[in-house]
């Protein structure tokens, strides 16, 4: 993996199954954010290769991942309500039982009162929360979550934590670069 | 195009819509420059009437122009600051399409009101009802191509920060031809000796062009800049 003309991922491959979590750790710098991008498709890989598969058939690697990183992709100006349905609009592509409605994943984040409330008057804590809900709104097969846990109370992280679990019950897949403990000791882990 | 392809383009260009008129920035600011700058040239030149109802239909595409340059900066760079130009990359439609809407949205927000205040700001320059006429037909399919254009700037100085600057460097050659041949169909329209549809077609063609190479240049960009 290559970054501005600098190596800075080496000899690194992993596989995971339906339902499995995947803990990225390292130090800072040792290129977690890339790997993630890389596999949200943002970031061609030098050298190998990624693939995504749904029974025998190779998918789109792109448009079946959710992809969140330090930025929450939300404008200020409008009501949380308004960003996660475009959102929810925007990246959706066959419907699926899996994805839920606006109030229902607000009330698994936690956020249920800021419904209509401005994304720019919410705290740091709450914005994150309003991110992960867009996760929960368009069901995709592969979460690539870069520090999702980032100003989040104790009650906010175990709520996602069960949210995260649930995803992994459906048969959900999901990466994760973090330095915390994240409350599942499933996860298979890889070290930068 | 299937329901299921156009669905999310027009929730884009709802956003996109929505974030203009609330922000309240582009669209307003740039009927203010507009309005200034127009004011101002009276005073600058005098208020001869013939001279005015001459230079008129010029004075008001070079400040529709500046006006539309004003505001093309944050076109793609507050996507890219709050993190959504990487999940737009996500999406089921193709980045040149997102551009494609992105720049109607830009231009129903601010190019639109410019071309409904030009009328009235034409009247300030003793501009004829037919010279009035022609200096909006032809700021209505000039400025499309103008927010086009600007949109590969947007795209190219995405990861620039004040890239204002940079961008009017690289935007300003290449709206030359849309000026020329925008300003001559204007002046064409209240008389002269080359007919109006002349000039107004080729302006015709090069928004047709536009259209169809810029999304391509502006979406190559921020392929190029997302990695």
């Amino acid at each position: 993996m290559q970054r501005a003309g600098r190596r800075i991922i080496d000899n690194i491959g992993f596989m995971l199954a339906e339902g499995e979590a995947l803990v990225v750790s390292g130090r800072n710098g040792a290129g977690k954010s890339t790997l993630l991008r890389a596999l949200a498709g943002l970031l061609p890989p030098s050298k190998g290769a990624i693939s995504l598969t749904s029974g025998a058939s190779e998918v789109e690697l792109a448009q079946n991942t959710h992809y969140l990183a330090h930025a929450d992709g939300m404008k200020l100006a409008l009501s949380v309500e308004e960003n996660l349905n475009f959102w929810a609009n925007y990246l959706v592509g066959a419907p699926d039982p899996r994805s839920l409605s606006i109030p229902q994943a607000l009330s698994i984040v936690g956020l249920t009162h800021a419904l209509r409330a401005p994304f720019g008057a919410l705290s740091a804590g709450q914005k994150r929360r309003a991110a992960l809900a867009r996760l929960l709104v368009v069901y995709r097969p592969l979460w690539l979550l870069d520090e999702p846990m980032t100003a989040l109370d104790q009650a906010s992280r175990a709520r996602f934590a069960q949210a995260m679990r649930a995803y992994g019950a459906q048969g959900g897949l999901i990466v994760v670069a973090t330095h915390e403990p994240l409350g599942f000791n499933t996860a298979q882990e890889l070290v930068l | 195009m299937t329901r299921r392809s156009i669905a999310p383009l027009w929730s884009l260009f709802l956003r996109e819509w929505r974030v203009a008129r609330r922000i309240g920035g582009s669209g307003a600011m740039g009927v203010v420059f507009f309005l200034t700058f127009v004011t101002l040239v009276p005073f600058a030149i005098g208020p001869d009437p013939n001279m005015l109802a001459r230079i008129g239909p010029a004075i008001l595409w070079i400040a529709a122009l500046m006006a539309c340059l004003l505001s093309f900066d944050r076109l793609f760079q507050a996507d890219a600051e709050d993190g959504s130009l990487d999940l737009l990359h996500l999406g089921s439609s193709p980045l040149e399409l997102v551009v494609i809407i992105k720049c109607l949205a830009h231009w129903a927000a601010s190019g639109l009101p410019l071309i409904i205040a030009a009328p009235f700001l034409g009247l300030m320059l003793q501009q004829e009802p037919i010279a009035l006429g022609g200096v909006v037909a032809t700021l209505l399919v000039g400025t499309p191509a103008l927010t086009l254009i600007g949109g590969i700037g947007a795209a190219a100085t995405v990861t620039v920060r004040r890239g204002g600057l940079l961008m009017a460097l690289l935007v300003l050659p290449l709206t030359i031809p849309i000026l020329i041949f925008g300003v001559s169909a204007a002046e064409a329209a209240s008389g002269g000796s080359i007919p109006f549809l002349s000039p107004f077609l080729i302006l015709c063609a090069m928004t047709l062009a536009a259209f169809a190479l810029c999304p391509f240049a502006a979406a190559a960009a921020l392929r190029y800049l997302g990695e």
